[in-house]
């Protein structure tokens, strides 16, 4: 390749050509325009008139000029320009490839790749052998050298990982390879430990030159806790400009699916951006993890597994005519006491209740209303922890006495005890230390603590079991019991200051905390973990992508102290004794640091090294030169008259060139022209994806079903539209066509309870996941997955295979199959009612049901039905006469949708049986 | 058998398409013609015809026979009764139908040779009417009137001729008659000017109607162009054509005013008519010429 500047030429010897282009002039300026030959009466009246100007005998010069240009452009477009073309070494040695595979190759991996295979298919060309490794992915055997093509089989194995490189490693590697190389270093541009040993190891081998991409990088911090929700800080470096994203919180709803649970978008520059999102409590007890949008880097999210978590505790106290007196409240010192720990609530029963908490605190209440008990006892048994003291009302009532309580541990005895009283013996009673079942072991007991009132349990055979603590004299203090998953605590004494001193000190305070639970918001620390063994539960892939951990090996707690993400630790969730810690990518120390190389490296045009084929452009270029030629000769030879014809043909290029400019479709921007639009006529809608091809294609699929409809049916449907489920406005439509993509992005609350909205009041969502080609036999596809990852929160009721007699099957035409552009994939819709008995003799049963609001396919119609604006079908199906039978009834298929959307279960009604027997045949 | 068959049909067809154009032009003409209201047509003075002129005192020599006796009995002297001179007119026309009368600018494709035919048909119908004699050049008869005459000259005005220009012939013109000089005159003026010359010395008093496209006029032209005549015999080459329109415009206007001055010369009268306007103009025109040389 010869180059000039920043254009190489491929075929240069074709550059020659342009030496003609002098000769061209000469004898092009020599031969005048033709000329016309018209008849005229009046020649007589001309004969003799003479040209007054000779000049004119020849071409105008910049008519010429026109003409050399296109040629020149002619010449130069065949002679195979390129604009920064790459620079071909000769290199025919040994060569090292190495990719980072970090995470923060992780956005652009699929471009990485695709730079390596490149790499690699010079190198193939040359005949190089070719040591490739990922830096952070290196085998147990070292590094060796193999023929490229070999490597570039295993390339699409090549992942990348959610840690940094071993540098040490890497270049221990790197020194014990066999033969000198030069070596081509694809960074990610952020620096790892020990990259500089690596790079020594490879300068010690040959020439190192590196390919990186300028670009931001994004990575996001450990998240803390503030009084309005959580805060963390955003890292970025690389690029220029500031760069808006959104971080969000996501973790389970109530009904356990995934979900973003708050946001907050904001605009980043180079360095670190604090970052505040506002979470509620109950939500923040629900966030799992953290992630900025649509970066796919394992740096960019956060896994907070447990640390967030903060029990809830609801507190109710029976009537307390002394209430108003704080010292003397039965709740004062539990609030005090959970107060640092948790989140407190206090109410009316109803209101607590449905509020889910953790831990319900019952303080001296003896009797609960009816429904209250069983609400109780089924959030108990659903694994809350009811926390219970007694109190003079406990001990006056006869709860317990006869049987075991469900919501008391153990039975009581009628009055309870009072000790070192007045009236009796013996001296107030201490605690005995905790036994080493209970889950107080290893608190220590205060000697100042003493007891002078309880309420006493019954002896009982399983009341050795139940106690977790006790006074001195072995009379049992703390009891519990199991309740389905949950469990019964009763601390025989007030839990205020009355019967004992046990609420004024410390140790009441640990109890609690041991008892409700589990994290607080020190758990974080690592100290917490030591001597434990940590298994992981979830692992972060490079791309922030949370796996199954599958068969990791567990991690002793003490080196998950010091741990950092890597192979053998890798991020992920672990599950410790009592809870989950999260090991991050990014930690609390690390920082973002660009990659900085010393000047004996060679960097690599890595932001240009996109070849661009000049040859259309110079193609164009000519074209356009001959087509103003040709209005330019028009004009001198007199055919055209200028702002009649010319003009008229100028306007026609401009438009001609104004349609080849892409256009934008979508023009919705004013809420109220979209519904009238929408709504002024039947439309049919499809879910706008983002990707363009797959958007056209349901546009001029659904084009296609309406010209077919208003062809066949009285339906008449307007140009179909597309709608932004974020945005648009649903309600006017009848049916929306959701054809999945890979790239589709989670939908946000809002906008699951406007698709909910919308398919109770009799809308329909039509999901075709287009890969009935691959999805049969119930195999698990990536597009099958993504339905289900977007569908997770609709309110899609259960769903069946269309059944035989489905209404679906014979609303306009009678159908079995429902090809699109592939055959035989189910399509499944609501489930009928089980009800239905098939009557003997009729062909199907009476299903008077609703129209199914979600239909699911994979057999790709919206490309079966797309044809062009001019009606000629878009894509192929089938092969041959076969293939058009198969679009036919693809378009029967349509045709019996859509009237299945617009008339219900109309065609199951019995009154049309005779008839649909008869066509039947029967 | 089938020979004649053939040859009759070949005949028949033949004879359509020379047919064709007449009832056309006959329609056209006609039509054209009643636009024009006949007025008086009469010699201003005594003689042969219908209508009454004067009385005037009978003298010596009139015969007794041609005495009004009414008018006669109303006074002593005696009245002879004359009637207005009704004399027929003859009229010579000449239409130029020459290839260089074929050319034609217009969209819809009227040529100058349709429209000086159409004129020439329309005034032999109106000169019919008041009662002239009409003949055209082509037919080489003398001036005679009724339909005959009519059909004879639309069939003669349907065959065209493939000269490059057109030239009239005065020789057979009766004396005292009317002329009609139908063409573009782009051609030689030389046997115009002898036609004219030979005429007027035969007492003949005409006009020179001058029928031009609108190219002719404007002559709307840019670039390299070969011109060449209708009849295909003389061409013209040039290189910007636009250059020559004002030398051209120059010898048009040459043209017409030495065709004016030789209408003047001999009594004539002349005008230049464009076949995009109204062929009535040219019509009304003609006839007003016609009627006003009768005095």
């Amino acid at each position: 390749m010869w180059t000039i500047g920043p254009i190489g030429f491929a075929a240069p010897w074709l550059l020659w050509a342009l030496v003609v282009l002098p000769l061209l002039w000469l004898l092009l300026r020599a031969v005048p325009p033709a000329p016309k030959r018209l008849r005229f009466a009046g020649v007589a009246l001309l004969l003799g008139l003479n040209d007054t100007d000779a000049q004119a005998a020849r071409t105008p010069w910049w008519v010429m000029l026109l003409r050399m240009g296109a040629v020149a452009m002619l010449i130069l477009a065949f002679s195979g320009p390129v604009l920064n073309p790459r620079a071909e070494s000769d290199d025919t040695g040994p060569l090292i490839v190495m990719a980072d595979g970090t995470w923060a190759d992780a956005p652009i991996w699929s471009a990485q790749i695709s730079r390596i295979d490149d790499i690699l298919e010079r190198a193939e060309r040359r005949g190089r052998l070719v040591a490739f490794v990922v830096a952070t992915d290196v085998l147990a055997g070292g590094l060796h050298f193999k023929p490229a093509r070999d490597w570039r089989e295993t390339l699409t194995g090549a992942t990348p990982a959610a840690y940094a490189p071993n540098g040490a490693d890497l270049a221990q590697a790197i020194t014990a390879l066999d033969r000198d190389a030069n070596t081509i270093w694809l960074s990610s541009g952020v620096d790892f430990d020990g990259r500089k040993d690596v790079l020594a190891a490879l300068e010690a081998k040959g020439r190192v030159s590196i390919l990186e991409l300028k670009r931001p990088i994004f990575a996001l911090g450990p998240v803390s806790r503030t009084q309005q929700g959580v805060s963390t800080v955003v890292h970025r470096i690389g690029g220029l400009d500031a760069v808006e994203i959104a971080v969000s919180a996501l973790g389970p709803d109530p009904s356990g699916v995934e979900r973003v649970l708050g946001q907050t978008s904001l605009t980043v520059d180079v360095g670190e951006t604090v970052v505040n999102i506002a979470l509620r409590t109950e939500l923040r007890n629900r966030v799992t993890r953290f992630e900025i949008e649509n970066i796919r880097s394992a740096a960019a999210v956060q896994l907070v597994a447990d640390r967030l978590k903060r029990p809830e505790v609801a507190l109710i106290a029976g009537a307390n005519e002394d209430s108003s007196v704080d010292l003397l409240s039965h709740l004062h010192y539990l609030r005090a006491a959970f107060g640092g720990i948790s989140d407190v609530i206090e109410g009316e029963f109803g209101d607590l209740i449905a509020a889910n908490p953790d831990v319900i605190v019952l303080a001296d209440v003896a009797r609960l209303a009816g429904g209250e008990a069983a609400a109780l006892l089924d959030w108990t048994t659903k694994g809350g922890l009811l926390l219970r003291f007694a109190g003079p009302k406990l001990a006056a009532s006869n709860v317990a006495r006869d049987g075991v309580d469900p919501l008391l541990p153990v039975r009581l005895r009628a009055g309870g005890r009072t000790i070192g009283g007045a009236m009796s013996w013996g001296a107030p009673k201490g605690l005995r230390p905790f036994a080493e079942t209970s889950p107080f072991y290893g608190l220590e007991v205060p000697s100042d603590v003493s007891v002078s009132a309880q309420v006493m349990a019954q002896p009982d055979p399983e009341l050795a079991t139940r106690v977790i603590a006790t006074l001195v004299d072995g009379t049992p203090l703390v009891t519990r019991k199991p309740v389905g998953q949950g469990q019964v605590v009763l601390f025989h004494v007030t839990a205020n200051a009355q019967w004992s001193t046990l609420p004024l000190s410390g140790v009441f305070v640990s109890m609690l905390q041991r008892l409700t639970a589990v994290s607080n918001n020190h758990g974080g620390d690592a100290d917490d973990v030591s001597g434990q063994t940590l298994s992981p539960i979830a692992v972060l892939d490079g791309f922030g992508q949370v796996q199954d951990a599958g068969l990791q090996t567990s991690v002793a707690g003490d080196v998950f102290a010091t741990a950092r993400a890597s192979k053998a630790t890798p991020a992920g969730i672990y599950q410790a004794v009592q809870r989950a810690v999260a090991l991050n990518v990014f930690t609390a120390s690390d920082r973002l640091e660009p990659a900085l190389w010393p000047a004996s490296v060679q960097m690599l045009g890595s932001q240009d090294t996109d070849e661009v084929a000049m040859k259309p452009v110079f193609l164009s270029a000519a074209l356009l030169a001959l087509a103003l030629d040709l209005l330019a000769t028009l004009m001198v030879t007199g055919r055209v008259v200028f702002g009649r014809t010319a003009g008229g043909l100028a306007g026609g290029l401009i438009v001609a060139i104004g349609l080849m400019a892409p256009q934008n479709t979508r023009a919705q921007d004013d809420p109220d022209a979209f519904l009238r639009v929408a709504s002024s006529e039947l439309t049919l809608a499809y879910v706008l994806t983002g990707d363009e091809e797959v958007d056209a294609i349901s546009r001029q699929g659904l084009l296609g079903l309406s010209q077919t409809l208003a062809l066949r049916t009285s339906v008449e449907p307007s140009a179909p539209m597309g709608v932004d489920v974020e945005t648009d406005p649903l309600g006017v439509f009848p049916i929306l066509y959701w054809p999945m993509t890979p790239s589709q992005k989670a939908l946000s609350a809002e906008s699951y309870a406007k698709l909910n909205a919308y398919m109770r009041s009799g809308g329909m969502i039509f999901f075709d996941t287009r890969d009935g080609d691959i999805s049969q036999f119930g195999r698990e596809t990536p597009l099958g997955v993504k339905l289900r990852d977007i569908a997770y929160a609709l309110d899609v009721p259960p769903l069946e295979p269309v059944p035989q007699d489905h209404v679906l099957t014979r609303t306009f035409y009678l159908l079995q199959g429902f090809p699109g552009r592939y055959v035989g994939a189910d399509i499944w819709v609501q489930k009928s009612a089980t009800s239905a008995q098939e009557i003997k003799g009729m062909p199907f049963r009476d299903l008077n049901d609703n129209v199914s609001p979600v239909i699911i396919g994979a057999n790709d119609w919206a490309s079966a039905w797309a044809v062009t604006d001019d009606g000629r079908a878009l894509r192929p199906v089938g092969r041959g006469y076969g293939g058009e039978r198969q679009r036919e009834m693809a378009y029967r298929f349509g045709v019996n949708l859509i009237l299945y959307v617009l008339t219900g279960s109309y065609k199951s009604d019995q009154v049309h049986v005779p008839a649909l027997l008869e066509r039947l045949g029967e | 058998m089938s020979d004649i068959t053939a040859a009759s049909r070949h005949l028949r067809a033949k004879a359509e398409q020379i047919s064709d154009p007449l009832p056309d032009l006959l329609a056209k003409a006609d039509q054209l013609a009643r636009t024009l209201m006949m007025g008086g047509h009469g010699r201003r003075r005594a003689g042969n015809g219908s209508e009454f002129w004067q009385y005037r005192p009978a003298e010596a020599g009139d015969p007794a026979r041609s005495i009004d006796w009414r008018r006669s009995g109303q006074s002593d002297g005696f009245f002879v009764r004359e009637q207005e001179w009704q004399a027929a007119q003859s009229v010579h026309l000449w239409c130029d139908q020459s290839a260089s009368m074929q050319f034609s600018s217009l969209k819809d494709h009227t040529t100058k040779r349709d429209r000086a035919g159409l004129l020439t048909m329309a005034l032999s119908i109106l000169l019919m009417n008041g009662g002239e004699r009409v003949t055209l050049d082509a037919l080489g008869i003398p001036p005679r009137s009724g339909t005959q005459q009519l059909r004879r000259i639309a069939q003669a005005l349907c065959a065209p001729q493939n000269e490059e220009h057109g030239r009239p012939d005065a020789a057979p013109y009766l004396p005292k008659a009317r002329s009609v000089m139908m063409s573009d005159f782009l051609g030689p003026l030389d046997g115009v000017e002898a036609a004219v010359a030979l005429a007027s010395e035969r007492g003949i008093r005409g006009v020179l109607f001058q029928v031009l496209d609108p190219a002719e006029e404007t002559f709307p032209y840019q670039g390299r162009t070969v011109f060449t005549s209708m009849g295909g015999g003389v061409s013209h080459e040039t290189l910007r054509a636009g250059d020559l329109k004002a030398r051209y415009l120059e010898r048009l206007a040459a043209r017409k005013d030495a065709l004016q001055n030789l209408a003047r010369h001999a009594g004539w009268q002349f005008t230049s008519h464009h076949t995009d306007t109204p062929a009535r103009v040219g019509l009304l025109w003609l006839f007003q010429a016609l009627e006003g040389g009768a005095h």
